[in-house]
């Protein structure tokens, strides 16, 4: 049997998916900026794609820009925002969970001079809005919070950022890095005011090569990138037509059937949760086990195991997790995130990370949680002699 | 007026009556290493191998041919008829080529008359085409006591001329000494002991240990990287892999802990020693230094030699990590060698490894193993990998 469960990761594309790019690999090959019928038809195509987006999040067609993915994304919106508003102030906010491509963006803008304020996490990965709120200043201009953190899963409260920033008479803006939150749990862009948000393809059973940025109409952004203008240019640079009608149609059947699959992966996370807590010891679930964790992600430290052993014999039985740390010969590279969750260096080393899809069944689940039983045993019997 | 490869040879000139065996060994691993590129012949005249190719092809050629072994230089040569007017065009367009080049201000002549019948004597041959450079450079001069470049003209069946001598490796044509088993990890050491062992001739095959799942199958991906970048050198090479788990598990379970590193090694010793007589090698080779870790030590040495009767040649033994490294480097291994493989397998070792193992102590301890159960199951299950 094989169990994939590391959509976190990546997912598998749906069938559906398959099927229309392959179609439009023969069919759609005009470039979309060329004058003739074939580049009429690409660029039709890719509207379509867009609207389907949109409607999707709730915002308007043209505040969604296609991009390569994730975390391009966050570099346009984060870049773009820092160098638009650099002369109103130089201090910018958040968290210590961030992934690599905001983090990464941040150090370097930290080099350039900027102030940066990392906020701290919980025990589940929680970031405090009393410490954001202590932390604003007259020269705050970009607050970037993730809405899913990727390694646990807590849902950061997104929602609560604008309101603050208002009663404190900021105009900071906001950025969101939506990577794992769109298409796995609701996201209100309107309602709570987010001025850019990212969003990736192959998270959602789309191709890889491809995401998306939204950015609020009352934003007026300059690209980081210069080209012939494509994507409003913001983005330019021929558009990825087959990437983009792969995401459309991806949206377009998880849209369908969000709340279904919701439910299902809720229901199969809940169930291994349950049964590993009863059935293996010395565990520690970093997960929050409720409505504020993403239904698609659960990390769970083994005591007395290294995550990349269990890993690798779950591996040979053909199911497929990650690890938050690698072994390597240079000493172990921990994470961050659960680094900064206050986690203990044994169980940072010895998480995994387990995350769901439509597709698992509880069949699958069941299957799992006895290899994983077998497998701790045996590597606990190995380390503990 | 043809545009040619020559090669000249090192060690082999010298070895006698079977001289004419290296020389094929090597053209054969000559003709190995450039046939996909495409030549039209390769033939030998007094003393040297020559090849007609495509001057297009001559520096990726060049690039490959520098790392068979028992070639000392390869030059791009000129190739012209027994007759002085032909010499003196070609040594000038040669020149050119070389001057272009830049840095060059003094020159000398070096003729080499092998075919004696030749009317003209190579000090008079040296000094007409002197006569010819100077006449048509007039930035150039002479200097017979240390010239920026050399200018040859090798008189034979045909006459030669050329500057440039790009250096190979020297040593021996692969498998004209014997075939031995690399033992390689995925560290800097041992690919540089397989180079060295396969520079004097030795057909290297490797065989690489993991203990999957504690190791990730990327680290044995690394170790196959290496095995690529040798077989450069080597040719085809056959990879065993062989997990030792079990035999880590048993060790772990049975025997005292600070031995835990020797027992292994000598488990590693008798697997390969045992896939080498199956498959016609003479002897292992390790990229052991003496003293470089616990288990590198004298002591350690003889105690590992015991559990085998197979020679174990460790042509690092000697070499200083530096001087390792920079082999390393040489031969394009290192930066492969130091990427960081995941290794869980720390597990398994020793805080405190013995230095100075006694062969007494260590088969006592071996006796609560069923040694050779361990060593046949771990080959029956090994895979084989071919690697060019």
């Amino acid at each position: 049997m094989a169990v994939y469960l590391d959509n976190c990761s990546t997912t598998k594309p749906r069938e559906e998916v398959i099927n229309v790019i392959t179609e439009s690999l023969r069919e759609d090959f005009g470039n979309p900026s060329s004058l003739h019928r074939l580049g009429i038809k690409s660029e039709k195509k890719i509207e379509q794609a867009r609207e389907l987006i949109s409607n999707y999040l709730r915002v308007n067609k043209g505040e969604i820009y296609f991009t390569s993915g994730g975390t391009e994304s966050n570099n346009i919106a984060i870049q773009s925002i820092i160098n638009k508003y650099a002369r109103r102030g130089n201090h910018i906010i958040t968290s210590r969970i961030e992934h690599s491509s905001v983090l990464n963006t941040m150090k370097y803008y930290e080099s350039k001079g900027f102030d940066i304020t990392y906020l701290n996490v919980d025990k589940y990965g929680y970031i405090s809005l009393e410490e954001l709120q202590n932390s604003v200043r007259e020269d705050t201009i970009l607050v970037s919070v993730m809405h899913v953190n990727n390694e646990v899963g807590a849902i950061e409260p997104i929602g609560k950022i604008k309101n603050i920033l208002k009663q404190l008479g900021s105009k900071a803006l906001l950025h969101v890095d939506g990577i794992q939150s769109f298409g796995k749990i609701k996201v209100c862009l309107k309602d709570h005011d987010i001025d850019t948000y990212s969003f990736s393809s192959h998270k959602v059973y789309g191709p890889k090569g491809i995401g998306g940025l939204y950015i609020n109409d009352r934003l007026n952004l300059s690209p980081i990138v210069y080209g012939g203008n494509q994507e409003k240019g913001i983005r330019s640079g021929t558009e990825n037509l087959t990437g983009i009608i792969g995401f459309g149609e991806a949206v377009k059947i998880m849209g369908a059937n969000f709340e279904r699959e919701v439910n299902h992966v809720f229901q199969l996370k809940t169930y291994f949760a349950n049964r590993i807590q009863e059935e293996v010891e010395h565990i520690k679930i970093n997960t929050i086990l409720n409505q504020e964790s993403s239904p698609y992600i659960l990390n769970i430290s083994f005591k007395y195991i290294r995550g990349e052993v269990l890993l690798h014999y779950l591996e040979d039985k053909g199911i497929y997790v990650s690890t938050s740390s690698a072994c390597s010969s240079k000493g172990t590279e921990k994470s961050h995130v659960l680094k900064s969750m206050g986690l203990t260096n044994e169980e940072i080393e010895g998480a995994i990370r387990i995350c769901f899809s439509y597709e698992n069944t509880k069949e699958e689940i069941d299957y799992t949680i006895q290899i994983l039983k077998d497998s701790i045993a045996e590597i606990r019997q190995i380390i503990m002699r | 007026m043809d545009k040619v490869l020559s090669v000249s040879l090192g060690e082999i000139a010298l070895k006698g009556l079977n001289r004419k065996y290296f020389e094929n060994q090597l053209i054969s691993q000559m003709k190995k290493v450039i046939k996909d590129i495409g030549y039209n012949k390769i033939y030998k005249e007094q003393g040297k191998i020559y090849i007609e190719a495509e001057e297009i092809h001559f520096p990726q050629m060049i690039n490959r041919l520098k790392k068979v072994f028992g070639l000392v230089y390869i030059s791009p040569c000129i190739r012209v008829e027994k007759d002085m007017d032909e010499v003196a065009k070609a040594s000038i367009e040669i020149m050119k080529d070389r001057v272009n080049r830049g840095d060059v201000s003094t020159f000398k002549v070096e003729t080499n008359r092998a075919d004696k019948k030749f009317p003209i004597k190579s000090p008079e041959i040296s000094r007409q085409m002197g006569g010819v450079i100077l006449t048509n450079f007039n930035d150039l001069k002479v200097d017979v006591h240390n010239p920026d470049v050399y200018l040859y003209i090798d008189i034979k069946q045909n006459c030669y001329i050329y500057i440039d001598k790009i250096k190979g490796y020297g040593g021996l044509p692969i498998g004209t000494n014997g075939k031995g088993l690399l033992l390689l990890s995925g560290g800097i050491d041992s690919p540089v002991a397989g180079f060295l062992m396969a520079k004097r001739g030795v057909e290297i095959s490797c065989i690489h240990y993991h203990s999957y799942p504690f190791t990730s199958e990327r680290a044995e991906d690394k170790v196959k990287s290496l095995a690529q970048i040798l077989s450069r050198y080597t040719g085809k090479i056959t990879m065993y892999s062989v997990n030792v788990l079990d035999i880590q598990k048993s060790i772990n379970a049975k025997c005292p802990e600070d031995e835990m590193t020797i027992l292994s090694r000598r488990f590693m010793m008798r697997i390969a020693e045992k896939i080498a007589i199956k498959n016609g090698m003479n002897a292992l080779i390790t990229g052991e230094s003496l003293g470089q870790v616990a288990s590198q030590t004298i002591n350690g040495i003889s105690v590992t030699n015991a559990a085998v009767n197979l020679p174990i040649l460790r042509p690092l033994i000697g070499l200083d990590k530096v001087e390792i490294i920079d082999i390393a480097k040489d031969i394009e291994t290192f930066e492969t060698s130091i990427l960081p493989f995941e290794d869980c397998c720390t597990v398994f070792l020793p805080k405190h490894p013995v230095t100075r193992p006694k062969l007494q102590d260590i088969e006592v301890s071996e006796s609560a193993l069923n040694v050779e159960e361990l060593v046949d199951n771990a080959i029956e299950r090994m895979e084989v990998y071919t690697i060019d």
